[in-house]
Parts: C-alpha cells; structure tokens; sequence
C-alpha cells in the first residue's frame, strides 16, 4: 500500500472495572488495520463490536493494553499508545483531527470561534481563521445569526453540524470521524460526504463509524469489519 | 522541531511533616502553554504540592527546576530568597482559593491591580491606573468600582480581581488553589469561562489544584490524580477521564455525574 499514515497492529483494549468487583471486560483483541493517505475506511460491525472504542484508541482518549498505533507524524511515525500526552497534544494539534459524536458545547464560547479554535491553536491570525470558519458554516447551513451565540442551545443537528465545521477547519492529514451524519437532514449528509470526498483528494486519511449505508458507500472506499477483532464475543 | 524545554521540571519532590508524608516523590514535567490539573479529595497532598512548587514551602527532597525567560534553569530551592522573591514577582502568579488570602482588602480595586504593577517597576501613574481599567473589563468588573475596597465585593467578585491581579504583571506561570471552590455554580461557570479565555489569549502556562473534576476537563491539558501524598495515576485530562486505570481514579470518576 503507498503511504500509510495510520497502521494499528495487534492492538488489544480491556476495561478492569475495579469498581465493580473487578470485572474484565475485554472490547479488542489484535486489531490490525493500515490506512492510506486518501482512504476512507469505514469500521463496520454491530453495536458493542468496538467500533468507538477503536476510534477512542486511535485518538488517544482510551488506554490500550497492549499494540502499537502508528501515525505519520512530522515526517516519521509515532506510536500513539507509548507516546507521551505532550506528544499526543501535538499530534491531536498538527496532525490528526477527530470529530466526536456529540459537540461539547463550552459555556459562553460563540460557535464560530469554536470552529475557528483548531485553526487559531496552529497559529492562524484571528481573521483568516474566522473566515475559514465563516465558510464551513455557511456551507453546513447554520445561518449567520447564530455564529455569534454559544452552541449550548442548538438543536442535536445544529450542535454536529458545528462540530463537523470545526473538525475540518483545519486540512488535518488524519481524520477520525465518529458518526458525523447521525442527526443531519439529507441536505446537510451530502455536505459531509462532499467534504470527505475533498479531504481524501487531498490525500487525508480517513477513519470513521457511519451507521446510515448511503453515507457509507458515497464517502468509504472499504469496510473494516469489527466481528472478527472483536473480544466481547 | 526546536521543541521548546519544559517551562517546570518536578523531580521526585517530596514533603514530610515529621512521619506524617504530606507528597511523595512527584516527578512531571509542564510545558509552555500547558495546564495541568491536579486533582485527589482533601488531605491527598495537592496543596502541599502546590505549596512546594510555587516556592512557599520548602520540600524535604526533590527538586523544582524552572526555565525563566532567558532560557535559564532555576532550581528553585537552591536559588536565595531574593531571587525566589523576584521569580514569584515578575513570572509567577498565584490564584488562593480564599481571595482575602490574596488580595489587599483594604485597598481599593485599582490599588490591589495597580500594586502587581508597581512592584515590577512600572511608575507612571496614568498607565498605572489605564492597565488597572483594561483588566477590571476583562474579567468583567463595572469600571464603577474601580476605587471600592475588595471586602464590598461578593466572592465571585473577589475572586476575579485576584485573577487581575495576578495576571497585570504578565506572568508566565499561574499557580491555582481551587480558583472556584466557595462559588455558587453560576458564578463558578463564569469564572471558568474567563480563565479558559484569559489561559488561551495569553498562552499562560498554569497549574491548578482542584478536586472538581469539571474544572479539570474544561481547563486542563494533562491531570495527575493524587492519593495519600503520591500520584497514582497520570495522563491526558480526557484519557484520564474517561478511561481511568487506577482503582482511585476511577472511584473519583464514578462519583460525579458528569465529570
């Protein structure tokens, strides 16, 4: 495969719940998967087959127990789970964007600097990062009265839609994207899918969790199945 | 990369009061513009670690190593008192829990700003008293009260001159003891609002102590969690959160509703 960004090998995740009489839940085991710049791979399976969980893992937000996930980071390829978190922050910075299935809203902060904060993180001047986010916006249909305000009060659509925006405000090379049309109109989901299609022209390598199968077959090239990974069986 | 060296090294420090262990052999390290939390319930060591650190308690062992603005390495404690006094007065702020603890409140408003400014040279009074207005507005104080005395002011205001006050003199390095414990939850939400904007515009580095897991998640970068004087677990703020590993971390996290 030419150039992979992102390759997972044999990686396993375990929750012990030491709260509840230690019990041992174990969600992936030996999960191998190599990601190519421009590829889109959807992870594929039923609930509770690990999907987020894998995509938690790639982003540094859970604990593998054991594997490594390596990712072209500064011209060489780092290894998520041995990484430090000052080394994790960076690659979240510069190299690896995710988008969570729900917005967490921060009080007060208004919408278009939410998604213009990616940008104004790499050192992007007030201006051009706002008018990037302006753009985004106005292509995923918020309208302009309410760039202003704080997303706590946006409806469930509203609220993903923002956080898409955000997710692509800056041309990450890795995207990791949890369920991004869960909540969005027909409209809004051919958005997101032309998004993707221009990311992957750019050659990012894309990981994502998309339950509606229109959305799926327009914006993947393949499906990863989770069965087989998949500890909990 | 010319990655920058961390702004604060902590090397096994540790702090004894006679057999009692008030924290053990704490090592981490912070980087510019990073926020580390620091959480446990009471009596975990936090404040004597924070004590340690922002050089009002001597450590028994250990050591503090900060890179002031000359790319210079200070070990703290085996800097003199002069030079620590300095450190403390142009690159260090410190945020108390209780504002009596940092503020004047005798004096006015103005005064309590003014006077961080004084203390790192600055004379010319209208400039004195034109920063003092710039920072009552940004953390939102009614310019009208430039000249009351703290002790009229309600905690939430209180609290948010003593952010002022520390911050006129552009430190580099905010140390904060439960900057929102004592606050009913309105105020607490505003006040985390102005700190998480105030952190980001000035690119400050800071350590907060807290045992409110919120604060962490809105506020810090990385978190140590700390049990009986030692740190138990350490890591990303939303790693740690959501995936905690120790016993005691994920006790913390399943006690609240939504951390």
């Amino acid at each position: 495969m030419p150039h992979p960004m992102l390759v997972v090998e044999d990686l396993e995740k375990t929750f012990t719940l030491h709260t509840q009489g230690g019990t041992v839940l174990p969600v992936l085991r030996q999960v191998t998967l190599a990601v190519a710049g421009g590829e889109c791979v959807a992870l594929h399976g039923p609930s509770g087959a690990g999907k987020s969980s894998l995509l938690r893992c790639l982003y540094g937000n859970y604990l593998p127990q054991a594997g490594r996930i390596l990712v072209a980071h500064d011209g060489r390829m780092v290894d998520v789970v041995a990484a430090t978190p000052h080394t994790i922050l960076d690659i979240r910075r510069r190299t690896m964007g995710h988008v969570s299935q729900f917005l967490r809203a921060i009080p007060r902060v208004p919408a278009i600097d939410i998604v213009a904060e990616p940008l104004r993180a790499v050192g992007v001047a007030a201006a051009p990062a706002r008018e990037r986010a302006a753009a985004l916006l106005t292509r995923l249909h918020i309208p302009e009265r309410m760039w202003q305000l704080a997303p706590a009060t946006f409806s469930g659509g509203e609220q993903q839609r923002v956080n898409i925006a955000r997710g692509f405000a800056l041309d990450f090379p890795i995207l990791l994207l949890d369920e991004p049309t869960a909540a969005l109109d027909a409209g809004n989901r051919q958005v997101v899918v032309d998004l993707i299609l221009e990311a992957r022209r750019r050659g990012v390598a894309i990981v994502g969790i998309f339950h509606d199968r229109e959305v799926r077959e327009a914006a993947a090239d393949r499906a990863f199945e989770m069965a087989a990974y998949a500890a909990a069986a | 990369m010319d990655a920058p060296p961390p702004l604060l090294q902590i090397e096994g420090l540790t702090r004894t009061y006679g057999r009692r262990i008030g924290c053990k052999d704490v090592s981490f390290s912070l980087w510019p513009g990073e926020i580390l939390g620091v959480v446990g319930e009471s009596g975990s060591g936090k404040s004597t670690l924070l004590n340690c650190l922002s050089a009002k308690l001597e450590p028994t062992a250990g050591r503090v190593l900060y890179t002031d603005r000359h790319g210079r390495a200070i070990d703290v404690w085996a800097a003199s008192e002069p030079e620590r006094r300095m450190l403390m007065r142009t690159d260090w702020g410190i945020v108390h829990q209780n504002p009596r603890d940092g503020l004047r409140m005798g004096v006015s408003a103005g005064a309590n700003i003014g006077e961080r400014l004084m203390a790192v040279g600055e004379r010319h009074y209208g400039g004195i008293r034109r920063e003092a207005e710039t920072w009552m507005r940004r953390v939102e104080m009614d310019l009208d009260r430039i000249d009351d005395a703290p002790f009229t002011f309600s905690g939430g205001m209180q609290q948010r001159l003593q952010i002022a006050r520390n911050l006129v003199s552009k430190p580099r390095l905010v140390f904060m003891d439960e900057p929102t414990g004592g606050l009913d939850v309105s105020v607490q939400a505003r006040l985390l609002d102005l700190l998480r904007g105030l952190v980001t515009d000035l690119g400050l580095s800071a350590v907060i102590v807290t045992h409110d897991l919120a604060v962490t998640r809105l506020l810090a970068h990385r978190m140590i969690v700390m049990r009986r004087g030692e740190v138990v677990e350490a890591g990303l703020t939303d790693q740690v959160l959501d995936d905690p590993q120790h016993p005691y971390t994920q006790l913390l996290v399943s006690s609240i509703l939504h951390p």
